[in-house]
């Protein structure tokens, strides 16, 4: 349980565009940069942000489907980001993802059982045909969808049954570690529920260590174990759920939190609100400093001037601001 | 927040566990929905109807007639259709029964058309596939490559092929379908550069499936509608290069012949015995019109959202 599994150190994932003409020089886009933490088996993080902050190419980056630019992944003491093409495939077995949109993550013209069985073949290859059928069944079982529907094709299924398609698929190897990309934000909120006690027990059953990435708050507070907050692909705040989200050192996560729907009015009416002006800078062209400060509350002249470093603030609990003690001093909101 | 949470516990606790409603009657894979709708279309299936009677009058018929292609029959030269002397076609100015050189012209035309347009389906797919999935240079450099191809004029190429394989038709059509596939080839590229950003692309990398298998198994059966389509069309395409260029001598030659070739000799009796052009031409439309009614209907059925 609190041996290190993952440490992603220094991570930067930077995307080249080309420029307006053909002599333009390329533009740079840093979607993640220089991102680390660290990852205990069993443990789950949660990675929250608004739209287009990254969190999506920090999953796939971790699993390399998006080649990050520098930094290392290292995985059970191997540096992911040091194998070759042929040695990521075998230790892919380990490694898993689920997708946001459960229709579009399922291939047409293929049957829920060819779905499922498809990384076990490159997984296992040895398994005859007979083996691979009956371990397909009993992660549909597992999954709490019923083995008869083996032969039907993904648009036969409603989009709760196509993410547990989807699920089976990401743990019929017996995965390690799963990354979540928004696994229920194209889900309706019954259905949601449905899949996040599913993941539930499925890390509980098969002892899984997830990465849960969601724009979606209270998604994130089930599930999480821990929190990390990122903004413009850079971390701003990391800690304990707890922590995150009764004490926020970062007025970033604080805004993140007021912004959350409470279904009670008096209790929503009651809460003070954090609101941010505009919209999130562009990450081709990053403001100086502290991303954050274009539309910071508290921001001052220093914060333009170096990037903040992440803080202590609490026991496992870090923040890139400056001023996170007044952070900490205003009222809060947070339930 | 914490109402929120429980509520959410409570909704869930009722039905949860299992999401077993299966889907009612037989599995339907896309390909098979397709085919359902190409069955509801009644002009496809009368062209297709019409089709298969011609391809296997093609194929059996010239066993069922009394002459063959290249007897001449000394009672009868330049006889008009009757049905008294068994040539109901009539005969040429040779003497050859016209229904049989019309039947065996229509087989060879169906031949030639069917290894050019297979020649051209898997190679156009193979390279467009593999030239969308890799992207980048290699794609650019691959693409670059068609449009040379695509430049350089084909009756030159021709020439030169028959230079290089003497009068093989078939080897000769092998080679034309080897440049039908430049169209082919752009088709398939651009669905695949669209297809490889699909999530499913990603699970299959995800799962540590390597580039090609990924294309063999995840990128060409996606191609399907739009190949099939495409190569429904290439099919009369063919059959026309083929009359063209016996027309011009170059393709299949006497005895031998072809829809083409009957054609251009018929052109050249108009007035004198009509019945020369008119039935290698009636066959030879009719065809056309019902491929391409088959290829409206297909592409109906593969992309009901164009309709």
């Amino acid at each position: 349980m609190s041996e290190t599994l993952l440490s992603v150190e220094h991570l930067s994932t930077v995307f080249s565009l080309r420029g307006r003409s053909m002599f333009a020089p390329n533009v740079e886009l840093k979607a993640v940069s220089d991102v680390s933490f660290s990852l205990n088996g069993g443990e789950t993080l949660g990675i929250v942000g608004e739209s287009g902050c990254g969190k999506s190419t920090l999953g796939r980056s971790i699993l390399r489907l998006i080649e990050p630019t520098a930094g290392r992944v290292v995985w059970q003491g191997r540096s992911l980001t040091d194998l070759s093409a042929g040695e990521m495939r075998k230790a892919r077995r380990d490694l898993s993802i689920i997708f946001q949109d459960p229709v579009a993550s399922l291939d047409p013209r293929m049957n829920v059982g060819q779905i499922i069985a498809e990384p076990l073949k490159v997984a296992e290859p040895s398994l005859t045909r007979k083996e691979r059928r009956g371990r397909v069944e009993k992660v549909m079982e597992e999954v709490g969808l019923a083995p008869e529907m083996i032969n039907r094709y993904p648009h036969e299924f409603s989009g709760g049954q196509a993410q547990r398609i989807g699920i089976a698929r990401a743990i019929v190897t017996e995965p390690k570690l799963i990354v979540c990309d928004e696994p229920v934000s194209a889900l309706d909120v019954s259905i949601q529920a449905q899949i996040v006690n599913l993941l539930k027990a499925l890390k509980e059953r098969m002892g899984l260590t997830l990465i849960f990435i969601s724009h979606d708050l209270s998604v994130v507070r089930l599930v999480s174990d821990r929190i990390l907050v990122l903004y413009l692909g850079r971390v701003v705040e990391i800690g304990p759920r707890r922590e995150v989200f009764a004490n926020p050192g970062h007025p970033y996560t604080k805004a993140l939190l007021s912004a959350a729907p409470i279904p009670d009015p008096a209790v929503a009416r009651a809460r003070g609100r954090t609101v941010l002006k505009g919209d999130p800078p562009s990450p081709i062209n990053p403001p100086s400093g502290c991303a954050f400060r274009t539309r910071c509350p508290i921001a001052r002249d220093v914060c333009a001037e170096v990037p903040p470093p992440l803080a202590e603030v609490g026991a496992d609990h870090r923040a890139a601001c400056l001023f996170w003690e007044e952070v900490r001093a205003d009222p809060a909101v947070v339930d | 927040m914490t109402l929120y949470v429980d509520r959410r516990e409570a909704l869930e606790k009722a039905f949860i566990d299992r999401d077993d409603q299966v889907p009612r009657g037989r599995p339907r894979s896309v390909t098979r929905d397709a085919l359902r709708r190409f069955r509801h279309n009644k002009a496809a299936m009368t062209a297709l109807f019409v089709f298969g009677f011609i391809v296997i009058a093609a194929i059996v018929g010239p066993y069922l007639v009394p002459y063959d292609y290249e007897t001449p029959d000394w009672e009868a030269f330049t006889a008009p259709p009757s049905i008294e002397s068994g040539h109901y076609f009539g005969t040429d100015q040779n003497g050859r029964d016209l229904l049989a050189r019309t039947l065996y012209g229509t087989r060879i035309s169906l031949l030639v058309a069917l290894i050019a347009t297979t020649v051209s389906v898997i190679v156009g797919v193979l390279y467009g596939a593999v030239s969308g999935f890799a992207g980048g240079r290699v794609d650019a450099a691959m693409m670059r490559f068609v449009d040379v191809m695509y430049a350089l004029p084909y009756i030159l190429f021709v020439i030169l092929l028959m230079v290089m394989f003497g009068r093989n038709v078939f080897l000769l059509f092998a080679a034309i379908g080897l440049l039908e596939w430049l169209t082919m080839a752009r088709i398939v590229r651009g669905q695949t550069l669209s297809l490889k950003e699909r999530e499913f692309v990603e699970a299959a990398r995800a799962a540590g499936v390597s580039s090609f298998p990924i294309i063999l198994r995840h990128i060409v059966p996606n191609l399907v509608g739009p190949v099939v389509i495409y190569a429904s069309l290439t099919i009369p395409e063919i059959v026309i290069t083929e009359s063209f260029l016996s027309y011009l001598g170059f393709g299949v030659q006497e005895p031998l012949t072809s829809l083409g070739t009957l054609i251009s000799e018929g052109a050249d009796a108009l007035g004198a015995a009509d019945w020369l052009l008119f039935f290698p031409g009636g066959v030879l439309v009719t065809m056309l019109l019902s491929l391409a009614f088959i290829g409206d209907g297909l592409r109906d059925a593969f992309d009901p959202k164009d309709r």
